[in-house]
């Protein structure tokens, strides 16, 4: 769920006919001159009344992304063949409820400093109210934590399935990542300059930095099945790298960007040259678009289409991995690699692939690339099954 | 899953390194009450350690020390890092300028806003390109890290330096969340035994509430309990003790893992 739409058929429907999500910011008191990618009615909601203490615009976001497509009686019906104490939930937050804070903030008591007794720190603001509220959601009794490396974190969630599972912890896992709108991140990206004035243009000659959305993804990851249904997607490799550069700038080679898609690759089994697309981290960003394409062409060459759904959702950090590799798993439903929006001029120093256009094919294998501050890269490979 | 452990890093109140809270926990020193040392990284260049908050200084310093006794590389070591909220000071920071008219945020406060700065940091500072995970599970972090750790471990078969910390929170977010004091703990952790190894945890997840192991002393029962992070010291007195015993550490409202150590 995002500013695309609600559920898998409206994302590829929006996909399929190049509408975009983003529209200039109107979020909350904010005044910057940028666009955002913004879901309709999360104001005008609550999450399920016996979890209220919940209630915040991240978990209200939360909510409606389990609800769509059929995905909490999917779990349900896992819980039932699993057992709940076997279905782990690891999901990823980067701002979580924060913006309950931000409002806190400005509802201090004159004297004593105090924040409104309203604001509920533990289950709003911290990080690990996401899982907390998940795994209260579903019903499920086996292992929940968050896991928050900045614009990697949901990428990084499947990995924790993987692991989950073959280590016998769990034999399925939810995972999943939220992120909403909130001061924090506008201001703070626009105090670093990255804030597109239009919307975001990945990979453009004229791209000026990010555009900022919100959204709400999971996937119910199941372990390794004799039974093969039609509609299941294979998670083939994962691969994370750290870049050792600078916190808040990726390494000017794409060196960390380039070692998570090969340990990706690796851990697949799989050469560059078995991948039908890749879905790039691609934020619009003058550096980070930069870096990704010089780690992507050195792995890939100029063959591999490519291209950055992030013109369509905006970027939406710790939500932006799963959020992508459901776009991907489309990609692969669908016969359809998306063009990458609204990327008019392709910028001649990028060597890479990008697709302006969406571009019809049978498609097999993806690659999703996500990468953080603090210099924190993952990268997926997925796969029809069967 | 059965994990072999090569070093402990160790800084909370009163605890100041492995050697010396391995005497106070098997009660050769008294404990003594004092506010954690803090020491800034001689591995970051000084540009980067201005910039730095007390959860950095924790994880650096905690690393560092577990490193050092395992005489093991950390350039070529995975990550996981934990901590039950991170930078207090820093987001107090954050919200008081967004609560402010002008709302002119720190560029160096919003990059370190992420969860994952101690793994960033930690990463420029060891030249790490090793797959990291931060992790957040509140006053069970430091457990769900443990966890993770060793998932990783019997599923990836590398070794993984556990490194969790956590900050007291300036007012008023204090109120809301209070933690006792500053603590970081680290637990460099490899697949099997090397010439460095000296105990084995085999640790395994329990689904229903069970009731966590206190500490002998009542003194540091009320830091492990004082502060998400200090979770650990009953595993810690287990180790200095070598001998075999199974620490039980809530890892949620409603599931525990159950830690086997053992000398080895």
């Amino acid at each position: 769920m995002n500013a695309l739409g609600a559920g898998k058929r409206e994302i590829a429907e929006a996909l399929r006919s190049a509408r975009t999500g983003l529209a200039p910011c109107r979020f909350e008191t904010v005044e910057l001159d940028t666009f955002v990618g913004e879901v309709a009615g999360l104001d005008s909601m609550t999450v399920r009344a016996d979890l209220s203490a919940y209630d915040c615009r991240n978990n209200r976001l939360a909510q409606r992304g389990l609800e769509c497509d059929g995905f909490s009686a999917a779990v349900e019906s896992a819980a039932g063949q699993y057992g709940r104490a076997r279905i782990g939930v690891f999901v990823a937050t980067s701002t979580s409820g924060i913006l309950e804070a931000e409002l806190a903030y400005r509802h201090r008591d004159p004297t004593t400093g105090a924040l409104p007794l309203a604001f509920n720190y533990a289950q709003t603001q911290n990080s690990y109210s996401l899982g907390d509220f998940v795994q209260r959601y579903l019903g499920l009794e086996g292992p929940v934590f968050v896991v928050s490396s900045a614009c990697s974190s949901s990428a990084k969630v499947f990995g924790n399935a993987a692991r989950m599972i073959a280590s016998g912890v769990c034999d399925a896992a939810v995972v999943g990542g939220v992120d909403t709108l909130c001061l924090t991140t506008l201001y703070g990206f626009n105090s670093l300059g990255l804030l597109s004035h239009q919307p975001c243009r990945p990979y453009d000659v004229a791209r000026d930095g990010i555009s900022i959305g919100e959204g709400a993804g999971f996937a119910l990851i199941e372990k390794e099945s004799a039974k093969i249904e039609s509609g299941i997607i294979r998670l083939l490799g994962v691969g994370d790298s750290g870049d050792a550069h600078h916190m808040s700038t990726p390494h000017p080679e794409g060196l960390g960007a380039r070692l998570a898609m090969q340990r990706a690759l690796a851990s697949a089994g799989l050469q560059a040259s078995d991948i039908d697309y890749i879905n790039l981290h691609g934020t619009g960003t003058r550096t980070n678009d930069a870096s990704e394409d010089r780690a992507v062409f050195e792995l890939f060459g100029s063959g591999t289409p490519c291209s950055s759904t992030k013109g369509s959702t905006g970027h939406l950090l710790g939500a932006a991995g799963v959020t992508e590799v459901i776009i991907s798993m489309l990609a692969i439903e669908h016969d359809l690699m998306p063009g990458g929006r609204p990327t008019v001029d392709i910028d001649p120093e990028l060597r890479s692939r990008y697709l302006l256009e969406n571009r019809p094919g049978r498609i097999d294998r993806v690659l999703s690339n996500s990468f953080g501050f603090g210099g924190s890269n993952s990268s997926l490979v997925l796969g029809r099954a069967g | 899953m059965r994990l072999w452990l090569e070093g402990v890093g160790i800084a909370g109140p009163g605890l100041c390194g492995w050697h010396a809270t391995r005497t106070v926990l098997l009660g050769e020193a008294d404990y003594v009450h004092a506010p954690t040392v803090l020491t800034a990284s001689s591995l970051l260049p000084a540009a980067e350690r201005r910039r730095i908050g007390v959860p950095v200084k924790l994880a650096l310093a905690v690393g560092c020390e577990a490193f050092a006794g395992a005489a093991r590389d950390p350039a070529s070591t995975a990550t996981v890092f934990t901590s039950s909220g991170g930078d207090g000071e820093n987001v107090h920071q954050i919200c008081e300028t967004l609560a402010s008219a002008e709302r002119e945020v720190s560029p160096t406060r919003f990059h370190n806003s992420v969860h994952n700065a101690a793994a960033g940091y930690w990463s420029i500072a060891t030249g790490t390109r090793e797959p990291s995970t931060s992790i957040c599970a509140y006053d069970w972090s430091f457990a769900a890290g443990l966890l993770e750790a060793a998932a990783q471990i019997a599923a990836d078969r590398s070794p993984v330096a556990l490194i969790a910390y956590d900050q007291q929170y300036p007012p008023p977010l204090k109120a809301v969340r209070p933690i006792d004091s500053n603590f970081g703990v680290a637990l460099l952790l490899v697949p099997g035994p090397t010439a460095h190894t000296f105990a084995t945890l085999d640790v395994s997840f329990g689904s229903g509430a069970a009731k966590a192991t206190a500490m002998t002393l009542p003194a540091l029962d009320a830091v492990r309990a004082g502060v998400p992070a200090g979770r650990s010291l009953p595993l810690l007195e287990a180790l200095a003790r070598r001998i075999e015993q199974a620490v039980v550490l809530e890892c949620g409202a409603a599931s525990h893992l159950c830690v086997v150590v053992a000398p080895c």
